[in-house]
């Protein structure tokens, strides 16, 4: 059996899983301190259903620590920035577009020195060695405890980012972190630096935090490992969080949309989450969330991240629904009562017509009093769902991938809103345990390995580039933890690159599998 | 009259000049923060109408060749523009009084502006393409006979190349191309040096002001929550390129790329949102011919643009993909860029296109989607 946690800004989640079964479940407030809270929900789920720790064979914990010191900006450490690439890049020296409020909380250092790549592998300069030992005499005067590298085209050749990281480790000693932006990023230099510069900022905390988790595992008598949940909806062991905490910024939705979907039965069907004022949509393909490929901001720093792809639309169950003089032309939200729904909602015996009132007349749903609602106009009530059937269906319809239909996993407290089948002919799926779904999203998590590389692929070779993508994919996904006879490819994507020579193609590919479990 | 251009205006002017890249020129977002920096450091820019420019005054326009997605990793180290300006010049024994975009989509909308923050010349508004295209010589600079030679192409090691070819600007285009390879993919660029009488008679006029005006009118539209695409009809009305039509409303359904002698070439399907019509788009890098049930709608060189069906936003052809809700429009270009001499540069048949070009405003009724 396995046990997944999601400690959240407001609540933490945690399930006891045998298989893709629940065992347990329950829901707490997230506590300041993380080993007690750990602790305290690992107490919940013994106390709902014993269990021997012995027998626990992994714990998976999604956790939102990390962003929200990014976005409070506190806890950070004096971080430096320093890439490789003159003479090109200096126009645009590392922390350039960032917040100032930002670079004072990791008291960031910027550094250029001379290395970096050509698309094609070729030296931009050579590695200056003197040049990189100065900038590490800076670095210590100026109190430097977690440094960021990046070079030119480190997708490409990460030579440079690992030599230099050599150096600055003999100059610098062990306590200093080093992160490097091939591991943590794809192309576009700005974008994969500032992720690399934030996971940089955040290596203290992600110490502390994993040592606490941890402790607090280890704690309840639980030997078996922990991992935490990444963006994309994969695990990374605890080693890999102290280095990598960037890794769990946008963790939270994924798990959501992983949980509800495995709650489901179904692993390619569109999520949508119904809270009071907004719906989230997301699609699952394969299990795993489209990821969005814009750009990212993240507390005013663009990154690459792998995000999910979640499109929100204004209607939930707190949602105002107003109509025209006929009652057959009517609207649902943008403006909700949020979280006052409990007072003004008609069935809660306020005076405010909200989506809630509405399922509630229709007998959608029994919650208050449907006699506040008794006298509504059924043409109202009728017009109202299916403005709300007709908005969610057509943000669906936004977000697929193909002209297959696509099934419906509704979560969330206003699912009540939904019918059972959407305009377009999607069934809609209502899964138990829906509000502890980021955990069960947690637990269930698989290990991934990707590629990201521009490649030159000769005339007749390209199914050979492919396959060395492909195979490079999957035995980082084996490197990562995953059971080699589980993975497999679940994203591939070949985009042919203007101007340059020898077809030069960018190829991403990512590869999951499940995690290798030891028996207990 | 001039003008300060600062970076307030930015932004603006690099959504604008996405909208007029007609699907490439190059993601303007790094030139954008390349000129941001740079006027931060050394001020704002001035920008002069080319009826401003003495008729003997010398203009050096300034560029970026390559491609984008080296771009987005290898930034400039900032002084390659003004590196292949100041080559010009000793190859020419004269300095330049301005520079000026070659290009007014995409990218170099902002690369003389570059050049203009640290040198202290002015930027003429204007450019020799009224829009992106894929090559050197497609140029109305050429095509009323300014020749792109001698061109100076640099690189971030301070190292600079000249070539010149006479007339033949497509000879100079190839040269270029392959440098521009041994230089890591991406270059910059001087050429097509010309008197201010020669920006007067050859140049399409007031093309950075036009990026600038057409992405402010997009904020504004989304601001005040109003139609963003009737507001760049609107931004138009009053300039060359006066002609707007709505050529399509639907979805996107297929896309299909692939590299063709270094170009990216493909096509994209949309079908309209009741699924009755059909639009077929073929691209090479820029878009080039929109096709709705069979007919031919709009062709290079008038702008065909991809814009998000909400925001307006432009959608460049690697962004395309399935499932996006768009709008797709037809802008008509100024008719120094429609003579039959224009057409023999950059017309439907440069890019192997067996359509004849008409202009999109005089193309038959459209269906209504």
């Amino acid at each position: 059996m396995r046990i997944g946690i999601d400690v959240g800004g407001t609540n933490t989640d945690a399930v006891l899983l045998e298989g893709n079964t629940v065992l347990a479940a329950n829901k707490s407030a997230t506590s300041q301190d993380v080993t007690a809270g750990i602790i305290d929900t690992l107490d919940r789920l013994q106390a709902e259903r014993s269990f021997d720790p012995g027998q626990v064979q992994a714990v998976m914990i999604g956790t939102t620590h990390f962003i929200n010191a990014l976005v409070e900006a506190r806890r950070l450490a004096p971080t430096a920035a320093l890439r490789l690439g003159l003479p090109a890049t200096a126009s645009l020296p590392p922390l350039v577009d960032w917040p100032q409020r930002l670079v004072d909380a990791v008291s960031g250092r910027s550094y250029l020195a001379h290395g970096g790549h050509e698309f094609d592998g070729r030296h931009i300069a050579e590695l200056d060695e003197d040049e990189l030992r100065r900038h590490a005499a800076d670095m210590v005067a100026h109190g430097i405890r977690s440094v960021a590298i990046s070079s030119v085209f480190s997708p490409v050749s990460n030579e440079f980012e690992l030599r230099a990281a050599e150096i600055l480790r003999s100059e610098l000693g062990d306590d200093v972190a080093i992160s490097l932006s091939h591991e943590i990023g794809r192309i576009g230099l700005l974008e994969r630096e500032n992720a690399t510069i934030v996971n940089a900022a955040l290596r203290e905390l992600a110490a502390s935090i994993v040592d606490g988790l941890a402790g607090a595992v280890a704690g309840h008598g639980i030997a078996a490992p922990l991992y935490l949940s990444q963006n994309d909806g994969t695990l990374m062991d605890v080693d890999f969080a102290r280095r990598y905490p960037v890794a769990t910024f946008a963790s939270g939705p994924t798990n959501s949309m992983r949980g509800a979907a495995l709650l489901s039965g179904l692993d390619t069907c569109a999520v949508v989450d119904v809270g009071g004022t907004t719906s989230d949509v997301g699609v699952l393909t394969h299990g795993f969330p489209r990821e969005a490929t814009t750009e990212v901001d993240v507390a005013g720093v663009r990154t690459n991240f792998r995000m999910p792809d979640v499109l929100s639309i204004g209607i939930g169950g707190g949602s105002l629904v107003a109509s025209g003089t006929d009652n057959d032309v009517v609207t649902v939200g943008p403006r909700s009562v949020g979280y006052r729904l409990t007072e003004e909602a008609l069935v809660f015996g306020g005076t405010t017509l909200t989506a809630t009132d509405v399922a509630v007349a229709a007998g959608r749903a029994e919650i208050g009093s449907a006699d506040a609602v008794a006298g509504l106009d059924p043409t109202l009530v009728k017009a109202a769902l299916a403005r709300v059937a007709a908005d969610i269906a057509d943000a669906v319809e936004r977000m697929r991938t193909s002209p297959e239909p696509l099934p419906v996993v509704a979560v969330g407290g206003g699912s009540i809103l939904l019918p059972d089948d959407l305009p377009g002919s999607l069934a809609v799926h209502r899964p138990d345990h829906f509000a502890v779904a980021n955990a069960i999203g947690a637990a269930i998590a698989q290990v991934g390995g990707e590629v990201d590389r521009v490649y030159a692929i000769d005339p007749g070779r390209r199914d050979a580039v492919v396959d060395e993508a492909r195979q490079e994919a999957v035995d980082r996904a084996v490197a990562a933890g995953a059971d080699p006879a589980q993975v497999r490819i679940v994203d591939f994507d070949e985009v042919p690159i203007p101007y340059l020579p020898g077809n030069a193609t960018r190829i991403r590919c990512k590869a999951v599998g499940d995690l290798r479990l030891g028996q207990s | 009259m001039s003008w300060q251009l600062g970076i307030e205006h930015l932004r603006d002017l690099a959504r604008g000049a996405a909208i007029l890249g007609t699907g490439g020129g190059g993601d303007p977002m790094i030139g954008r923060l390349l000129v941001e920096q740079a006027i931060r450091e050394y001020g704002p820019v001035t920008v002069l109408d080319p009826d401003e420019l003495d008729d003997d005054a010398f203009v050096i326009p300034t560029a970026q060749m390559g491609a984008p997605t080296v771009i987005v990793e290898k930034i400039p180290r900032g002084s390659e523009p003004v590196g292949a300006l100041r080559a010009l010049e000793r190859r020419l024994g004269r300095t330049a009084d301005a520079t000026m975009p070659i290009e007014c989509g995409g990218i170099n909308s902002m690369i003389p502006l570059l050049v203009a923050a640290r040198t202290g010349l002015p930027v003429v508004d204007a450019d020799g393409m009224g829009r992106a295209f894929p090559e050197l010589q497609m140029e109305t600079f050429s095509v009323y006979g300014v020749p792109g030679s001698p061109m100076a192409i640099a690189g971030e090691h301070d190292e600079t190349v000249v070539i010149d070819t006479g007339a033949d600007n497509r000879q100079m285009e190839w040269l270029a191309r392959g440098i521009t390879i041994r230089l890591g993919g991406v270059a910059h660029i001087a050429e097509y040096s010309m008197t201010g009488a020669e920006v007067k008679r050859t140049a399409v006029p007031r093309t950075l002001s036009l990026g600038l005006s057409l992405g402010r009118a997009v904020r504004l539209a989304r601001e005040s929550h109003s139609d963003p695409v009737e507001a760049v009809r609107a931004a138009l009305a009053p300039t060359l390129y006066n002609h707007l039509r709505v050529l399509f409303r639907g979805k996107v359904v297929d896309v299909e790329r692939r590299t063709v002698e270094g170009f990216a070439r493909g096509r994209a399907r949309f079908t309209s949102y009741d699924g009755v019509c059909t639009l077929e788009l073929r691209f090479q890098n820029e878009n080039l011919v929109a096709e709705v049930d069979g007919s031919v709608v709009c062709t290079v060189p008038d702008l065909i643009c991809v814009l998000e069906g909400d925001t307006a936003e432009p959608i460049t052809t690697e962004g395309l993909r399935y499932g996006q809700r768009v709008t797709v429009v037809g802008i008509s270009t100024p008719e120094l860029m429609r003579t039959p001499e224009a057409l023999a540069v950059f017309g439907p048949s440069c890019f192997g296109l067996e359509v004849e070009f008409e202009p999109v405003e005089r193309r038959g009724d459209l269906v209504s989607t």
